[in-house]
């Protein structure tokens, strides 16, 4: 599985898919990948707002637990409820289905300022 | 699996009280129909033979340290004495009240307080307290202590505890429990506290630092006269883990190290029996600064007898509903008292000669992290071994050759950590079947890392499905539903 | 040592395997400041048959009048423990086995650590249970944190009528986290006075039947509290006769495990029972058992939701715990399989009945009164004519045990002795008991 050059990436292993003013969040593919089968998904509440680098949500697996950061500041405006009976998708589907939530960002800008698909990339292959 | 609830009689089974010699009172006569019970609990009825082959045959489903090696690290599976578990059942033991009379609670009372004395000289420290049901209490009841001498000197800054990389899980949650924050300090290249990183760390918002000694990779603080010093010129107090004691046991005190706080876990150095994971004690230890603060009651001897006492102003409270696990003290205590000083140390010097032995042997075929004499454990990494083949793989394998696996990715500072402990108990033999199973592992894992993958094949159940058992937790016996 | 088993060949086969000349090398790592600041115990070891005499010795110490008969409570209570459950308890695979990290080889540990989850949640009402805590004061205080967490204010309501001991628990760990502890009194019959009950909680503590054996009207309490969670502690045994609290709103239910088949053992090790609604599942503590399957299918038993744990969420856990009380629980339920749901039942009426008979005719006494005029199960409390502590003592000559009537006092009744009657207590111990009593000047 590749990673999208549409979307953006962080060192903590989410991506970003900006449209507009709205940013959907997920974790990426070597996340997934690393925490193994995902059991269990937190998502925050409609409306929270959040600063780039607060806890958004938590990916939990057999084994561990994963702190999902706010790679960009803004406001949550979806979350994705299905998750909480599939947690799966994540692993099935890191990068489409198993996206996380949507954040109505504060300044798109941020954005730009991640990572991209082949710095990600460069990022993994040193780590 | 079956449970008792998969097949029940309906009809009572009874013949265990004699029937109701006072006049019988109907039940409305006596309660409010509001406080009664119209359903029954469902719980089985089952006529003994029944329900003693039920558990038999559950516990044939198990492996204790009776049946062989049990090597977890910082675990310490040594063997729990037969004599140990009969001296606690002594009926004036085992029947007395926590609320009885103290003056009919002499022997008791005396016991705990004679355990107290003893602990205290192991430790090298000056009053303890038994009221900790396990280590991870103890390590709690030692935050709140830190706490409360902080407090006391009106130190408010003083809000975050030290703590390496290598530490167990209770140390940080134990911390966090007790309204701290906690730092972890980045271990050296020789696995021990680097004395560079802990001086960064260390300014007047540290209480303390938590130290295992020796720490989770088997290894002594060699530095820890230095680690402790700093630690106190910066103000801060030094609180050490006993789990690992089992490795300096009659041969030095943690008083000696600059020890503030020690627990002990009984469950481990002291020999009593796990249980299945608990019940368990660890009584905390401390120094002539923080006695004040120990917990209530106190069981003091003063020219009548013993008694307990519950003047103690400045005391944190309580932290059990009594005075700790009685008769796990009791059976350490008895323990004790068979070993001697001479038995204590035989204790460390077979626990550590028993470590090194195994070490030696397995790391011509394991990687060895931290290749020099240990303690009483070390750490090997299983990464590296064959293609594929995962630490888990291993310890599964081992299994089928009938062996419990050692601790396995623990300490986290190791990559696919390997961490064995055998104890004093084990003999030459029994390590080097261990020795040999282990090689034929490594061997098969090159060879046919299939039998790694299936195993275990030889216990009463295959690989469990974990993810199964997360996703949608079954926690409870499932009566409206079919069995799955 | 007798538990050592190396000869000296062995020894010094593994010494020359290390490469290192004696075993003395092997502790050079120990700098010398500290080794020479060593002491001695200066304990010489003994024989077993010398420990077994000196331990004999201790016990004898522990001498009560006569053959006492018990009337002490306070949440450890002298019941009947049916044989069966020691000789299956003393099996040594169950009591020399680990916490089941290895789960295929700890299917008996794992198995029945699932069946005393369900039979709490049966006891209770409840839809989850943990694997046990280590009594029921800490159980308590953990339901207090838990609360605290879900809610998120730091501050909980107490009742005053909670166990003097599992009151000092929750004080101790609601100071250490930060959280105000509120008291709510108690009325003239003996119940939580819901009037009293203070606004923006995160949760109340009530415990029923309470320190004064009173049994609590806990219908419509969950409604009072808004957000906050409605935690009870209960005596499991009452359990059999009594509504369970997951029927009247409860959130959380706590409780001491000890009558449950564990002997007193002077105060420990004890059993902390911890159950609460599936909603608050991953805020709970403590080990839990779950099923699974293998890969042949075959049913087992796994712990599960291990990610809220010490091991894996260290700071982040939702408690520090890491052994509990398993051995404890496996006795609780042998104990209570032993009984099935009928001996249960008869269980506690035979506890209510002989309880009820000694209140009424100790309350018809001269001088001699129920504090309280309110529903109890097998503890009350009873107004005495004159000094109790000098009651108990007379009591005491005869062979009754009474508990301290200091606490009580604390409590706000001077001048009455709390007693509780199990089903060890015959007629003529009871009868006797009153004529005793009766007979005190």
């Amino acid at each position: 599985m590749g990673y999208p050059t549409r979307f953006r990436y962080t060192k903590e292993h989410e991506w970003v898919d900006l449209e507009g003013k709205r940013a959907k969040v997920g974790i990426t593919q070597h996340a997934q990948s690393e925490l193994g089968d995902v059991v269990f998904v937190e998502l925050p509440s409609i409306g929270k707002v959040v600063k780039k680098g607060d806890g958004l949500a938590t990916v939990e697996s057999v084994k561990a637990v994963s702190d999902v950061y706010a790679p960009v500041s803004g406001k949550v405006v979806e979350a994705n409820a299905p998750l909480d009976a599939a947690p799966d998708t994540i692993n099935k589907d890191p990068h489409g289905a198993g996206w996380l939530v949507v954040l109505e960002v504060a300044d798109p800008a941020e954005v730009e300022g991640l990572l991209d698909a082949a710095a990600y990339e460069r990022f993994l292959a040193e780590g | 699996m079956s449970t008792i609830f998969d097949q029940s009689r309906t009809e009572r089974v009874g013949g265990l009280f004699p029937p109701l010699d006072v006049p019988t009172r109907k039940v409305d006569h006596l309660l409010p129909t509001s406080l009664v019970r119209t359903r029954a609990p469902r719980i089985p009825n089952k006529s003994e033979p029944e329900l003693v082959r039920h558990y038999t045959r559950l516990s044939k489903m198990n492996y204790g340290v009776d049946d062989g090696l049990y090597p977890l690290g910082s675990c310490t599976m040594k063997y729990n004495p037969k004599i140990c578990e009969d001296l606690a059942r002594i009926p004036s033991f085992a029947g007395l009240h926590p609320l009885a009379d103290t003056r009919h609670a002499q022997g008791a009372l005396r016991l705990l307080y004679e355990m107290s004395e003893r602990l205290c000289g192991i430790a090298g420290l000056a009053a303890v307290t038994l009221q900790p049901a396990a280590g991870a209490h103890g390590e709690l009841t030692g935050m709140f202590l830190v706490k409360r001498h902080f407090e006391e000197r009106k130190e408010p800054l003083r809000t975050r505890i030290l703590l390496p990389d290598s530490a167990h899980g209770t140390n940080p949650a134990s911390a966090a429990l007790a309204g701290f924050t906690v730092t972890e300090l980045a271990s050296g290249k020789d696995g021990l506290v680097d004395l560079e990183a802990l001086d960064a760390s260390l300014d007047e918002t540290v209480a303390a630092i938590m130290l295992t000694v020796p720490n989770t990779l088997g290894l002594f603080e060699s530095r820890i006269l230095d680690v402790t010093e700093r630690v106190h010129s910066a103000g801060a107090l030094s609180y050490f883990d006993g789990a690992n004691l089992n490795a300096f046991l009659g041969r030095a005190r943690p008083g000696d190290m600059g020890a503030d706080l020690f627990h002990f876990n009984l469950h481990k150095t002291f020999s009593t029996p796990h249980g299945g994971g608990g019940p368990g004690a660890g009584p905390l230890a401390v120094s002539a600064a923080l006695a004040d603060f120990l917990p209530v009651p106190r069981v003091v001897h003063d020219p009548e007898g013993y008694r307990l006492d519950w003047d103690a102003p400045r005391s944190i409270g309580s932290v059990h509903s009594f005075y700790g696990n009685f008769s796990v003290v009791l059976k350490a205590y008895a323990y004790l008292l068979l070993l001697g000083d001479e038995g204590l140390r035989e204790v460390s010097e077979n626990a550590v000669l028993n470590a090194n032995y195994l070490q030696e042997r397995l790391k011509r075929t394991y990687r060895l992290p931290y290749d020099r004499l240990c303690k009483h454990e070390f750490v090997l990494s299983g990464a590296g071994l064959a293609e594929g083949v995962s630490t888990l793989d291993i310890a599964k394998r081992l299994i089928d050759y009938g062996f419990h696996p050692p601790t396995i990715y623990f300490p986290l500072v190791v990559k696919e950590a390997l961490m064995i402990e055998p104890t004093e108990c084990e003999s030459k033999e029994t390590l080097d079947h261990f020795i040999a199973a282990m090689e034929t592992i490594a061997r098969e894992a090159r060879e046919n890392p299939e039998l790694l993958h299936e195993a275990p094949r030889r216990a009463p159940v295959r690989r469990l499905d974990q993810t199964r058992a997360a996703r949608n937790p079954v926690l409870r016996h499932p009566f409206d539903e079919k069995a799955p | 040592m007798r538990y050592i088993p190396h000869t000296q060949a062995d020894r010094q086969a593994m010494l020359d395997e290390i490469g290192v000349s004696s075993v003395e090398r092997l502790f050079d790592d120990i700098p010398a400041r500290v080794t020479d600041r060593f002491r001695p115990l200066e304990l010489a070891p003994k024989s077993e048959m010398e420990v077994a005499r000196t331990l004999e010795g201790l016990a004898s110490l522990n001498a009560a009048p006569r053959e006492p008969v018990s009337f002490l409570g306070g949440g450890i209570y002298d019941h009947y423990v049916p044989s069966v459950v020691a000789h299956l308890t003393s099996r040594s695979e169950f009591y020399t086995a680990y916490t089941p990290y290895q789960p295929e080889i700890s299917q008996g540990t794992l198995t029945a650590m699932f069946e005393f989850q369900t039979l709490v949640c049966e006891l209770t009402g409840m839809e989850v249970a943990n694997a046990s805590l280590y009594d029921g004061a800490t159980a308590l205080a953990e339901a207090a944190l838990m609360a605290v967490r879900v809610v998120g204010r730091p501050r909980i309501a107490v009742a005053r009528s909670l166990f003097g001991h599992f009151r000092r628990v929750v004080d101790t760990y609601a100071w250490a986290a930060g959280i105000e502890v509120v008291e709510v009194p108690y009325t003239s019959a003996g119940r939580l006075d819901r009037s009293a009950i203070p606004e923006g909680v995160a949760g109340l503590l009530v415990q029923s039947p309470n320190a004064f054996g009173v049994i609590e009207d806990l219908g419509g309490l969950k409604e009072a509290l808004g957000e906050g969670l409605l935690v009870v502690a209960v005596h499991p045994l009452s359990l059999g006769v009594l509504t369970p609290p997951g029927e009247c709103g409860a959130d959380v239910v706590v409780g001491e495990g000890q009558p449950l088949g564990l002997p007193a053992s002077f105060g420990g090790p004890l059993l902390g029972l911890f159950a609460c609604r599936e909603r608050y599942l991953r805020q709970m503590p403590g080990r839990i058992a779950g099923r699974t399957v293998d890969v042949d299918g075959t049913v087992g038993y796994t712990m599960a939701v291990a990610t809220r744990e010490q091991h894996i969420r260290r700071e982040r856990a939702t408690s520090n715990i890491c052994t509990n009380s398993a051995l404890c629980a496996l006795t609780a339920t042998v104990y209570l399989a032993t009984l099935g749901a009928e001996g249960l039942r008869e269980l506690a009426l035979l506890n209510l009945n002989k309880a009820h008979y000694l209140a009424e005719k100790a309350a018809a006494l001269p001088g001699h009164s129920l504090v309280f005029d309110a529903p109890f199960f097998n503890e009350f409390v009873l107004r005495l004519p004159s000094e109790p502590r000098r009651i108990r003592s007379r009591l005491a000559e005869e062979g009754f045990l009474v508990e301290d009537p200091e606490p009580l006092a604390r409590l706000g009744l001077p001048g009455a002795l709390r007693l509780a009657v199990t089903e060890k207590r015959t007629k003529e111990e009871l009868d006797r008991f009153v004529r005793v009593l009766g007979g005190i000047r």
